[in-house]
C-alpha cells in the first residue's frame, strides 16, 4: 500500500515544527484535522494545509515529497516501527529524541540532527550541520542509542557527548569531533579536521586517517580487534565505506587520559 | 519381547527413557579452527554426567567462518544441567575458567532459549574496568583486554528449560573391535545432529550403570545385566554371542534434536550390519515411570 504522503506545495515561509507529524500522532486524524494542524512558529499562522497536500496512505510510513532547510523537528520522538521519508532537505533537530524507527532524508540536515536519539536508525544522503547527535544546550548526554548514518559531511562538534550508539559519518568531519562523548561509536570515513575527541571518556573514535591528537592521547599500538570485524559485519549492508575501515588493522590510541581515559582513538594503520 | 531385525542387526523392543534439563550453549570463535576447538574442548571436558561433574557438555558442531558473527572458525558448545541455577553456575565457572584463558577466542550466544544468563556481565569484571561495552545491534557485548589482546563477549546467551537428557542406545556386539566400529559410525552419524551432542569421552560411554547399589550411598553401579563378563552369574541380558556392549548417550535442545540424533545413530549402526558391526541395539530405561521423554527404537527405525 502506498504510503501516508505530504507533498509541497511551496517553501515555508516561516521555520516549521513537524514534530506532530509522526505516524503515531497522525493516526485516528482525518485529512482535515491533519490539514489544520499548526506548525509555524511565530503569531504568523502556518498550517499543515497551507504548505503541503496530504495525501492518505498506510500510515506505517510517512513520505513527504519536497524538503526545506526550515523543517524542524521532523521524527522527532519517533517511535519503533515507523518510517519517515524525506525527498529534500530538512532543517534542525531531525529525529530529535526519536525512540526508534527510520528516517531517511535524500538531502541535507540542519544542526542538531539526532539529538538525544534514543534509538531511530537515521540516514542522511547529504550532509549535515554542526552538533550532529548532540545534546540541546544544558543537556548532560547526546545520542543514547539507535545509529546514524551520513553520506555526506558534517559540521562542527558531531557527537558530542554521545552516550552510546553508533555514528557514521562517510564524508569529512567538522571541527571537535567527538567531544565529551561519554560512550558508544563513531566513525568517520572523511578526514576528522581539528581537534578529535577532546575530553573522550569511554568511547570508541574510528577514522580513517591518523593524525596528532594531543599529548592526552597515548599510542597504544596497532592489533586485530575481534569487535571491530562483528561491527564490520553488522555496518556492512548500511555503509560499506565504513565496514571496510574496520575491516583494516587499527592503530588504538587510549584517551582521553586527561579525564576518565577509557576511551580510545583508533586509525586505520 | 518380539525382537525387530534389520540388515541382519537386532533391534530390542524396548526404549529411552529421558529426562528434562536446562540447556544452554556458546558458540566459541578463533583466529583458527584449531583454537576455536581447543577452547570448547577445554570447556566440555569433564562434563560426562551431571552426577558427578555437575553438567554434560559437548561439542554440537564447526561452524564455518561464514556462519559465525565475527567471520573467524567457530565451534559450538552446548551444556545441560539438571537446574537452570545449575547450568548457569556451570557456564559461568567454564567460561572463565577455559574460555576466557583461551588465547584469540570470543564468545557468542548461540541458543535461543526462553531464559538468558550473563556471561559477560560475570567475566566482564576481569578487565579490573578497563573492560568496554559495545551494543551492536541491540545485543551487548563486552571487550575485556588480555594478554593477547581482547578477549570479546556476549553480555548475555539464551537458556532453554525444554532440553532433554539421557536419550541413548546400547550397542552390542560379538568383539570390542566391532562393537566399537558401529558405535563410531553411530557417533559420526549423531555428530551431524543440530542441538544435539553425546557428552562421553568421544560420545560413548563403556560404564553403563543401573540406579542402586549393593553398598549403601552408592546412588548408581554398574549395569550388571549387560556386562559380558558376568553373564553366566547374574541375570543377564546378553545372549552368548555379545562379547562387548557400549553405550552412546545423548542430550538435546529439543525433544526432537534427541531423537533425531538417536535415529541417526541407529540408522548408521543398521546400515553397516553385523558382520562388520553390531549384532543388537537395546536401549535403557527405568521402567518409563521415572522420565517423562520415551524413545522407542521400534519408532526410529528405517
Amino acid at each position: 500500500m502506498k504510503p501516508f504522503t505530504f507533498t509541497l506545495r511551496q517553501e515555508p515561509p516561516q521555520r516549521v515544527d513537524l514534530s506532530a507529524l509522526t505516524p503515531d500522532r497522525l493516526a485516528g486524524k482525518s485529512v482535515a484535522q491533519i490539514e489544520a494542524i499548526e506548525i509555524g512558529v511565530t503569531r504568523i499562522s502556518t498550517k499543515v494545509g497551507d504548505l503541503f497536500k496530504v495525501s492518505e496512505g498506510e500510515l506505517k510510513t510517512v513520505r513527504f515529497e519536497g524538503g526545506s532547510s526550515r523543517f524542524d523537528l521532523l521524527g522527532a520522538k519517533l517511535l519503533p516501527g515507523f518510517e519517515i521519508h524525506v525527498e529534500g532537505d530538512v532543517g534542525a533537530q531531525c529525529g530529535r529524541l526519536a525512540k526508534g524507527g527510520r528516517i531517511t532524508v535524500d538531502g541535507n540536515a540542519g544542526p542538531h540532527a539526532a539529538s538525544g536519539n534514543l534509538g531511530a536508525e537515521l540516514e542522511i544522503k547529504g550532509d549535515v550541520g554542526d552538533f550532529l547527535a548532540g545534546p540541546l544546550a544544558g543537556e548532560l548526554a547526546g545520542m543514547a542509542g539507535g545509529r546514524v548514518i551520513v553520506r555526506g559531511k558534517a559540521g562542527a562538534r558531531a557527537g558530542d557527548r554521545l552516550r552510546r550508539g553508533i555514528l557514521v559519518i562517510e564524508g569529512d568531519a567538522g571541527e571537535d569531533l567527538g567531544a565529551r562523548v561519554i560512550a558508544g561509536t563513531i566513525l568517520v570515513v572523511g578526514e576528522a579536521k581539528g581537534r578529535v575527541g577532546y575530553l573522550n571518556k569511554r568511547g570508541s573514535i574510528v577514522l580513517a586517517r591518523g593524525g596528532c591528537f594531543g599529548s592526552t592521547y597515548v599510542d597504544c599500538g596497532a592489533h586485530e580487534l575481534t569487535f571491530a570485524r562483528l561491527f564490520a559485519r553488522s555496518l556492512r549492508d548500511h555503509s560499506a565505506p565504513a565496514a571496510d575501515l574496520l575491516s583494516r588493522r587499527l592503530r588504538r590510541y587510549g584517551g582521553d587520559t586527561a579525564v576518565y581515559g577509557k576511551g580510545e582513538i583508533l586509525t586505520a594503520d | 519381547m518380539p525382537d525387530i531385525i534389520r540388515n541382519g542387526v537386532t533391534i530390542d523392543d524396548n526404549f529411552a527413557e529421558a529426562f528434562p534439563m536446562s540447556g544452554t550453549g556458546i558458540l566459541i570463535t578463533a583466529p583458527n579452527a584449531k583454537w576455536a576447538r581447543q577452547a570448547a574442548l577445554t570447556m566440555t571436558g569433564f562434563a560426562t554426567s551431571v552426577i558427578g561433574c555437575g553438567c554434560e557438555a559437548g561439542i554440537d558442531r564447526e561452524v564455518p567462518p561464514e556462519e559465525t558473527p565475527d567471520g573467524r572458525p567457530g565451534v559450538r558448545a552446548l551444556l545441560f544441567a539438571m537446574s537452570s541455577k545449575d547450568a548457569e553456575k556451570q557456564l559461568v565457572n567454564r567460561l572463565g575458567q577455559c574460555v576466557l584463558t583461551c588465547p584469540g577466542s570470543a564468545v557468542y550466544s548461540t541458543v535461543d532459549g526462553e531464559f538468558e544468563i550473563k556471561v559477560g556481565d560475570a567475566v566482564r569484571q576481569f578487565g579490573d574496568k578497563w573492560q568496554m561495552s559495545k551494543v551492536v545491534d541491540d545485543r551487548r557485548y563486552w571487550r575485556v583486554p588480555v594478554m593477547d589482546g581482547e578477549f570479546f563477549c556476549e553480555g548475555k546467551v539464551g537458556l532453554t528449560k525444554k532440553s532433554v537428557g539421557g536419550g541413548n542406545l546400547l550397542i552390542m556386539g560379538a568383539d570390542w573391535d566391532k562393537t566399537m566400529r558401529a558405535t563410531e559410525a553411530a557417533v559420526s552419524a549423531i555428530d551431524g545432529v543440530a542441538d544435539a551432542i553425546a557428552p562421553f569421552p568421544g560420545g560413548i560411554v563403556r560404564s553403563g550403570s543401573k540406579v542402586g547399589s549393593k553398598y549403601k550411598g552408592m546412588s548408581a553401579s554398574t549395569n550388571d545385566a549387560y556386562c559380558p563378563t558376568l553373564r553366566g552369574v547374574t541375570k543377564s541380558e546378553l545372549d552368548a554371542d555379545i562379547g562387548c556392549v557400549l553405550e552412546i548417550v545423548i542430550d538435546g535442545l529439543t525433544d526432537k534434536a534427541v531423537s533425531e540424533a538417536m535415529r541417526a545413530g541407529l540408522h548408521a549402526i543398521i546400515e553397516m550390519g553385523p558382520e562388520q558391526g553390531a549384532k543388537r541395539v537395546g536401549a535403557g530405561n527405568y521402567g518409563g515411570k521415572l522420565g517423562p521423554f520415551h524413545y522407542h527404537l521400534k519408532e526410529l527405525l528405517p
